[in-house]
């Protein structure tokens, strides 16, 4: 396995250990480990089934390990369903989005974590108000406030999704596909939102199979086939075929097939 | 996103008067129909329908199915179904005939009529209906076996459960206090109503004032003033009309003179006693309100919602759905306790055969009132109009005499068409 450059001394923000799940028993992740920096995008490449949805799945809590260790900041981490991994400002944009096509943005952006009155009700005028805050920044030709999600483009969707990851001062994000269903402009719009994010020192952990997207927005790839780990790079120091191979094939560049 | 940009030029700048008021269509919708329903019984009974004693009679009969359907819109919005409401108000019903008669004066030594009989009475029954529904709920949500059939089993054990209590037997009569609960027997009379017609009114104008203050807080668009004002006049000539046409319902002068007598005294000339809200109507509207907040500026209610919108973003976004089934089937027993009251004290007696296919009422005054089986959408106020519409369509087939097989095959045909309509409408708007 290729060890990262980046210097030793730094405390990773996020350590996964041999992570292990399976389903019904197939090996869906099997003994991988994979890490993630601050200020860092680590790209996560394989195959559909290669199993990197479901890797990011045991850090968001959608999915419980059935064993391996997960560190915060050098610290062990419990997670076990999405709300501890809120706790640990883990968000997450899902590729199906996750949201609830029958309310309004504000509505979706605010899903379990509502702006209350003193009254213990739902402030939908201050929730709509910060919507609208947060949404001049990441999409500013937003306007459907009022409507349900489902009325809303697949651009306008994505967009209400990644304003709800950011919105809640994530230190760890990760994004799942965020740029399969959009146009080029929307793309390019995620790219410099994933730019800006960096700079902020969020960890991101970017899951793809676009190698180009990887090769341009990520510092480190991580690739996985038939639930292992290949190898994990730095993307500087390969090219497009060597990712390719290492998809494909499952060799590492120099070191031949795992 | 250039979609967004380009739907404000091709509209036309003049919004319809609908739109201004911020209207909801599909209420509007179910309001006309059930205003030429009226209208057209009226004119096929000449004018029986629409007297303020026919009235009165609808609002008391309706009170029972309209409690539970508001609980079964929660339940459908979170894509289940609870087939076993009916055989639950009559289990709720069957411990409460039985506390108030026998259970307490028997084994507690209460005096029958002891003020304390009625309220103890309905917080056991509150108490059996929260626990059975809370059980239903976990079986849906933490054994995740389907609330068709959960519920379906449910229809028969309770309703054998209900006569099992009771041995069969119609249990009667019922304390006295218990029975107010029921309609005619406990109402607010004239000077009451207005009290209550004007405490509605002032809440509702609190609540427009209220919206508007909120909206200009935030900064968004808000209504012209002229609109609000037009809101103000509908809700206030809906409020006060409602309470003058429940007073204009008189106590008929032979039950007063009869009172009258009973106490050794003579009726004076021209002496009249208004009925009024019914306190079971008084009841309704109080779950309705208390609904309507749950539903809508609750954390609880937006979670409902957005589980039936889709509960897997409900569970990612943290939400505890199972928990939250076992809350809202709670809800929905509990729900099914205060209809129990409400229908046993206006037949003054527990029968075996109460609340006999008030699942299959309550549910299709849900759908009628707009709930969707796909789950997500349904307001509380559609399913009390909902089942409003039902019960006048009932009474009204009876009173013009169409024959009883006739009524249910009318009543049938209505539930079926009421959906068309609003997959039509669904569709055209452009709804999921």
């Amino acid at each position: 396995m290729t060890q990262s450059n980046r210097a030793d001394s730094r405390t990773p923000l996020v350590e996964m250990r041999n992570m292990c799940i399976s389903f019904g028993g197939v090996h869906a992740v099997d003994h991988v480990s994979a890490d993630l920096y601050a200020g860092e995008v680590v790209g996560l490449l394989g195959h559909n089934g290669a199993g990197k949805s479901t890797l990011i799945k045991m850090l968001s809590g959608a999915y419980q390990a059935d064993s391996g260790d997960i560190f915060i900041n050098g610290e062990r981490a419990t997670i076990t369903n999405p709300r501890d991994a809120r706790r640990y400002n883990i968000e997450t944009i899902y590729q199906t989005l996750a949201l609830a096509d029958n309310l309004d943005a504000a509505s979706n952006l605010f899903l379990g974590r509502e702006l209350v009155t003193p009254w213990g009700l739902v402030d939908d005028g201050a929730m709509e108000s910060e919507t609208r805050k947060i949404m001049a920044r990441l999409n500013p030709n937003f306007q459907k406030f009022a409507n349900p999600v489902s009325a809303l483009s697949g651009g306008q969707r994505q967009s209400v999704a990644i304003a709800r990851a950011v919105y809640f001062d994530a230190r760890i994000l990760i994004m799942d596909e965020p740029t399969a269903a959009l146009g080029p402009h929307e793309t390019q719009m995620v790219a410099e939102l994933i730019g800006q994010l960096k700079a902020d020192g969020i960890g991101i952990f970017l899951i793809s199979h676009d190698i180009h997207d990887v090769m341009q927005l990520c510092d480190r790839a991580s690739v996985m086939k038939n639930g292992k780990l290949v190898g994990t790079v730095d993307v500087d120091d390969v090219t497009d075929d060597d990712l390719l191979g290492m998809i494909i094939l499952g060799k590492t560049p120099g070191n031949g097939a795992v | 996103m250039t979609h967004s940009e380009a739907t404000p030029a091709s509209k036309p700048a003049r919004k319809s008067i609908i739109q201004l008021l911020e209207l909801d269509l599909r209420l509007l919708g179910m309001v006309v129909a059930f205003a030429i329903l009226c209208i057209a019984f009226d004119l096929a009974t000449g004018g029986r329908f629409l007297t303020p004693r026919n009235i009165f009679n609808l609002t008391i009969q309706t009170v029972s199915v309209a409690i539970m359907a508001t609980g079964m819109v929660f339940v459908i919005v979170t894509r289940h179904i609870d087939l076993s409401v009916g055989a639950l108000l009559a289990t709720c019903s069957a411990v409460m005939a039985m506390t108030q008669t026998q259970v307490l004066p028997d084994m507690l030594g209460l005096d029958l009529g002891h003020p304390l009989i009625p309220w103890v009475t309905i917080a056991i029954g509150l108490l059996a209906g929260t626990l059975i529904g809370a059980f239903n709920g976990w079986l849906i949500g933490y054994l995740t076996i389907p609330a068709f059939i959960v519920t379906l089993g449910g229809f028969l054990a309770w309703r054998n459960v209900s006569w099992y209590l009771t041995s069969g037997k119609t249990i009667g009569p019922l304390d006295p206090t218990f029975m107010k609960f029921g309609g005619i027997s406990g109402t607010l009379g004239a000077t009451g109503s207005w009290i209550v017609g004007g405490l509605a009114l002032t809440g509702a104008l609190y609540g427009l004032y209220a919206a508007r203050r909120n909206k200009k807080k935030h900064g968004f668009t808000i209504k012209p003033l002229w609109a609000e004002g037009m809101m103000a006049v509908i809700i206030s000539t809906a409020i006060l009309g409602f309470v003058a046409i429940l007073n204009a319902y008189e106590v008929p002068a032979r039950k007063l003179k009869r009172m009258f007598e009973a106490q050794g005294e003579t009726m004076p000339e021209g002496y009249t006693v208004s009925y009024g809200i019914p306190i079971s109507v008084l009841l309704l509207i109080f779950v309705t309100v208390a609904m309507t907040i749950l539903a809508r500026r609750t954390r609880f209610g937006r979670y409902i919602f957005a589980t039936g919108g889709n509960p897997d973003a409900a569970e990612l976004s943290g939400i505890n759905t199972r928990w939250l089934t076992v809350k809202i089937f709670a809800l929905m027993g509990a729900l099914c306790a205060i209809s129990a009251v409400v229908a046993s004290a206006r037949l003054a007696n527990h029968s075996n055969d109460i609340g006999t296919v008030d699942e299959l009422r309550v549910i299709a005054a849900a759908v009628i009132g707009g709930t969707a089986l796909a789950g997500g959408a349904g307001t509380i106020y559609g399913a009390i109009l909902g089942a409003l519409i039902m019960q006048s369509l009932q009474s009204g087939m009876a009173m013009v005499g169409v024959d009883a097989p006739l009524q249910n095959i009318v009543v049938g045909s209505v539930l079926v068409l009421a959906v068309l309509v609003d997959i039509i409408y669904r569709k055209r708007t452009g709804e999921a």
